[in-house]
């Protein structure tokens, strides 16, 4: 039996009420190990204007590259206080900020590392299906080896990689169309 | 050991294109860049799960809020979720939200002059059953005006949001109703390329699943991605 799937249908506007709760844009509680990161950024349009009614998932490893999930084969180091997942709508700006800690390098395709980095959805008005990204750290090794960056012309991937704003604090933002349009994934 | 399979790719025509020229909000967020296809790796094949979570008492029963009845149409909706190869997704978390019997969202931009019910949020969650079942009740949505054309008017629908198992196999939709004389005038329901794709948007009234002297009874199942391939045996 082969059945068909379930089409995609927007998020529309009214989602806030039903889909966010308060603490979810931290990943993290006192006893998460690893290195602590904030992401901040916005979600603009191609007018470069705000989307204030936009939504971002996030998804990502611990800090030993280990995902909480039951088809998690690396042998790594699970970390009870972190279970990878987050959630926040942009505000009347488009601003979007997460806490969370930088997730360790996970397996590949092949015997390939995969640098460090966080899986992204993004769902608003105006889409009709959602938009996957992923946001990479800057400063590190791996990144010169990963195979999704590597398959990205230069000139679009570094918007892939998040900027340094302060120590602690990542900026990431996220444009939808346009000139300095994000790089988004077909998964 | 080895990476899990992956998930199969998406239908071509099965789910909307990200620009669809009449729904106007699509026009500055539409990317113009087509996206790039990602070998699934553990990133996508993993997922947020939620079983763990509680649920409210009541969070799969919208007909009461705040000590009072809503008012409109009950009714139940009911089905399974289920991957492509008919297996049974159990465990899995399905977010919902409507307008209420008016066609107003209990939301402060829904600007719609409709009534607001005191007794209706049009907010609740269900997780699956071990087979892959849910169940909720709640009140038949209206029909609500909005601005994308002149006399514009979005079907009777219920949002949903899922995930599945995986990153991969996260899911967004909504459910129509059998009947509704809007659903040939809807940009975003015929944002779906293929009738029988969207079709699939639309509930089955089932006798079966009313429940006498008291609620209408529909069904609706959901499809998410299957497997590329068998994943190997754990």
């Amino acid at each position: 039996m082969r059945l068909p799937q379930t089409p995609s249908q927007t998020v529309g506007p009214f989602f806030k009420p039903a889909l966010i709760r308060s603490g979810q844009e931290s990943l993290v509680t006192a006893s998460t190990r690893g290195e602590r990161v904030a992401i901040e950024g916005c979600v603009l349009d191609g007018d470069a204007a705000a989307v204030s009614d936009a939504m971002i998932e996030l998804w990502q490893a611990n800090a030993d590259g280990c995902y909480d999930h039951p088809e998690e084969f690396q042998e790594k180091i699970y970390d009870p206080d972190f279970r990878g997942f987050g959630r926040s709508a942009t505000d009347e700006r488009g601003r979007f900020r997460f806490h969370t800690i930088k997730p360790g390098p996970v397996a590949g395709p092949g015997t390939v590392l995969q640098a460090p980095h966080i899986n992204v959805s993004i769902f608003a008005r105006g889409l009709l299906k959602r938009l996957v990204t992923r946001i990479y750290f800057p400063d590190e090794p791996l990144n010169a080896s990963d195979a999704v960056l590597n398959a990205i012309a230069p000139v679009r991937r570094s918007n892939l990689v998040a900027q340094v704003v302060r120590p602690g604090v990542l900026r990431f933002d996220i444009v939808l169309q346009g000139e300095h349009e994000t790089v988004f994934f077909d998964v | 050991m080895n990476l899990p399979a992956g998930y199969r790719r998406e239908i071509p025509d099965g789910h909307p294109p990200h620009n669809a020229p009449a729904y106007v909000s699509t026009h500055k967020r539409a990317p113009r860049h087509a996206p790039i296809p990602l070998e699934h790796t553990l990133s996508e094949i993993t997922g947020p799960r939620f079983e763990r979570d509680q649920l409210a008492p009541g969070d799969d029963d919208l007909t009461h809020f705040d000590g009072g009845q809503a008012l409109g149409e009950r009714i139940i909706v009911t089905g399974r979720v289920l991957d492509q190869d008919g297996r049974a997704i159990p465990h899995t978390m399905i977010e919902i939200w409507q307008a209420n019997a008016a066609g107003r969202y209990a939301h402060g931009e829904d600007q719609h002059d409709a009534p607001l019910d005191p007794h209706f949020a049009g907010i609740g969650r269900v997780i699956t059953d071990d087979h892959g079942a849910y169940r909720f009740m709640t009140v038949k949505p209206g029909a609500y005006p909005w601005r994308n054309h002149r006399n514009a008017w979005r079907p009777n629908h219920i949002h949903f949001s899922l995930f599945g198992p995986s990153f991969a196999t996260r899911l967004i939709t909504q459910m129509y109703f059998p009947g509704d004389p809007l659903l040939a005038l809807d940009p975003i329901f015929n944002s779906v390329p293929d009738r029988s794709a969207r079709e699939r948007l639309i509930a089955t009234f089932d006798i079966e699943v009313t429940i006498p002297d008291y609620a209408l009874g529909y069904r609706f199942d959901f499809v998410l991605r299957g497997r590329a391939a068998t994943p190997p045996l754990s």
